[in-house]
């Protein structure tokens, strides 16, 4: 099966439970918004799906296309085709983002392979016309004094140049003005297909006016508590996560 | 130091100093300079930790028994290290030094000369130019701690570089000096002295390096560098000595008014390196940049120890030393901004950073400021850290492996310091031989 599939969840920070029984399946081909108000446990399943050494899965697994991920590394999840674009991404001093992502490349191909130069900064350029982005970026370290909406750009670069098969984009249009926002979308959109299957967490539901969903989740306190088409983020930016919890009953997928 | 511990150096450079022996052709005032030195090398006492100046430095290390003074190369070797000796790819004047014999120059260009730039053997410049020679030859007193070091240097230095740049002269691409290392126990007392007149440029870098990379010795140098009004002189080091050398260098740079200088150093080999830096700020409006690199494993020691110098007012000063450490490697920082009381309106800053790759590791930082003027900025700083987690998790989810992203960490912040060059072709340079230091480790 090529879905990222998410099975009733659990994760926990310490002793206390962020996420509690998340069951959530993304296709390869499909979009799928997931939203929720701060602190229901959204960016920890991102960092959890990433392989973040500070959480604990306690039950429930992730599958990617049938492999167990919770087995993987995080650089072997990233070479197996997971991709998460970070709502704070780190700054690397002193590194490139022409070394940089030309290291994230080498490591994809066999030992002793070399990675071709000229292909790859062919490649590089091209996805950064895509983004708008001035070419001397490559020669600048990686987020390093960047505005937020150059780290942003940035994020959705490497995707393009990684072309992984499951994004997984965290909070990508917090702190971005409408003309990065648009930006930004358009990159994600370019990069939409029947390869690629995308779990967008967001807060807000201005990013569903840029980025059209396929499928729209609801999360609250650590559960999915409503999932339905794209029309959902509509209803629930009118009525408010409130309306969404206290409506729900069991967490219903499609 | 006992007359034990330099039977040998001792031994062999005795005929040399009392003139019996026909190695070297020198002036009688050079000679008795020299005779001079060797007595005062003689007369002061041993290094002990107990100094200031010697503060956590392994000064066990300093025993100079086995290596032997002078020696002459086979045709071999020669071949050997012309072949081996590779820096940059365009360069405006070279020397190598094998042992302290000058084995090629590629003399600058016509051109240059015309202009009238020298670019010599310290031994021919000590007749041909003597008055400039003897101007700033060891014109600073070594304040550093190794003033016993710095009168074995003079006592026993038989070759070297000259170069002076005269007024409004600019030499674009850098001058490559290699100084080689040959044999087991062999020695070598490096000089570089350099005068820039007014409104001249240039940049030097300097490689030392050893033929075999596990034959122990010892390297005592010495460079003066002079920055005349206006000037701007950059000096590099990459110093990559073999892992059992034992390594001393005192180098003093002299910043007249609206002159810049900036040095790298470049700390890669050897067993203990010591590595005296003073920068003295002597004209209004001079600028000096002290930056350094090292990367220390195994059980390498590494000691700065640096003076920035305000003598003048309306002077700036910016260190920045960065280490990285691995395994149960040492470093030890030692270093004093003073502002003399009349140098008002000074600018220093000095920063040192380490990273620390291993829990044996150990670094020491002294930093310091003596600030005896007013209306003065000056801040200092040193921190010691591990690689960052979130950064190595940040590299990881793009798919490169913990070992490739810890290098690209370590080196990134390495290059840093190397970055502020306004030379790429030495920035690269100096980037390939931090990697492959990395990559030599690995194996």
């Amino acid at each position: 099966m090529k879905e990222l599939n998410i099975e009733k969840l659990h994760i926990a920070v310490g002793d206390q439970e962020i996420v509690r029984g998340l069951t959530l399946r993304v296709p390869r081909g499909e979009v799928h918004a997931l939203m929720g108000p701060n602190g229901s446990g959204k960016s920890t399943l991102a960092k959890v799906l990433a392989g973040h050494p500070d959480y604990h899965v306690t039950a429930g697994k992730i599958l990617m296309d049938g492999e167990d991920l919770l087995e993987l590394d995080p650089d072997e999840r990233a070479r197996r085709g997971l991709f998460l674009a970070f709502q704070y991404p780190s700054e690397i001093p002193g590194v490139t983002i022409a070394n940089f992502l030309r290291a994230a490349l080498q490591s994809r191909l066999p030992e002793g392979e070399e990675l071709e130069a000229t292909d790859y900064y062919a490649k590089l350029y091209e996805k950064m016309e895509l983004l708008g982005m001035d070419r001397s970026f490559t020669s600048r370290a990686v987020n390093e004094g960047f505005s937020g909406g150059e780290k942003k750009r940035t994020e959705i670069l490497q995707m393009a140049v990684l072309e992984p098969q499951y994004a997984v984009l965290d909070e990508t249009d917090s702190g971005l003005d409408i003309d990065a926002l648009k930006t930004v979308a358009h990159g994600v959109n370019s990069l939409r297909g029947p390869d690629l299957g995308i779990l967008l967490i967001t807060h807000y539901q201005r990013l569903l006016n840029y980025i059209i969903p396929d499928y729209v989740h609801v999360m609250v306190a650590g559960r999915i508590v409503r999932s339905g088409r794209k029309e959902l983020a509509l209803e629930l930016e009118e009525r408010g996560y409130d309306w969404a919890r206290d409506g729900a009953t069991e967490p219903a997928y499609r | 130091m006992t007359k034990n511990e330099t039977a040998t150096i001792e031994k062999q450079a005795a005929p040399i100093l009392s003139g019996s022996s026909e190695t070297h052709e020198f002036p009688d005032w050079f000679r008795d300079q020299q005779r001079a030195a060797w007595k005062q090398f003689e007369s002061l006492p041993n290094p002990t930790r107990k100094d200031q100046a010697w503060r956590f430095a392994n000064v066990g290390l300093l025993d100079l028994g086995p290596f032997e003074y002078g020696g002459t190369l086979t045709e071999k070797e020669r071949a050997t290290i012309l072949e081996q000796s590779r820096g940059l790819e365009e360069v405006a004047g070279r020397m190598i030094f094998a042992g302290d014999e000058l084995i090629e120059r590629d003399v600058i260009s016509d051109q240059l000369k015309k202009r009238g730039v020298i670019f010599q053997s310290l031994e021919r410049a000590m007749v041909e130019h003597a008055d400039l020679f003897r101007k700033h030859f060891m014109s600073q007193p070594a304040k550093l701690g190794s003033a016993k070091f710095a009168a074995l240097h003079q006592a026993l230095v038989s070759s070297g570089t000259f170069l002076y740049v005269p007024r409004g002269v600019e030499i674009e691409l850098p001058i490559e000096i290699f100084h080689w290392l040959t044999g087991e126990n062999t020695s070598a007392f490096p000089h570089l002295l350099l005068v820039t007149d007014e409104l001249a440029k240039v940049t030097v870098i300097e490689h030392f390096r050893s033929v075999n990379e596990h034959a122990p010795g010892f390297a005592c140098g010495v460079n003066d560098l002079v920055a005349g009004p206006g000037a701007k002189v950059t000096y590099v080091c990459a110093q990559n000595w073999a892992d059992n050398v034992i390594a001393l260098q005192m180098n003093s740079t002299m910043v007249d008014h609206d002159a810049s200088a900036m040095s790298l150093n470049l700390h890669l080999g050897s067993r203990y390196s010591r590595f005296e830096s003073l920068s003295r700020l002597i004209g209004e409006g001079g600028r000096s940049d002290l930056l350094a690199v090292a990367v220390a494993k195994n059980q390498q020691e590494f000691d700065a120890r640096t003076l920035q110098d305000h003598v003048s007012p309306h002077t700036a000063s910016d260190l920045l030393y960065k280490n990285a450490l691995d395994d149960r490697a040492r470093t030890i920082f030692g270093g004093l901004i003073r502002v003399e009381p009349h140098a008002h309106f000074t600018d220093a800053y000095q920063k040192v950073r380490n990273l620390l790759l291993s829990d044996d590791a150990e670094a020491n930082s002294m930093p310091g400021l003596e600030i005896l003027a007013d209306n003065v900025r000056c801040t200092h700083g040193a921190t010691s850290g591990q690689i960052d987690e979130d950064e190595l998790f940040y590299l990881r989810t793009r798919g490169i492996p913990v070992p490739v992203a810890q290098r690209l960490i370590v080196t990134g912040f390495l290059d840093e310091v190397v970055q502020r060059l306004d030379h790429p072709a030495i920035s690269e340079h100096l980037h390939r031989l931090i990697e492959k230091k990395f990559a030599k480790n690995r194996d």
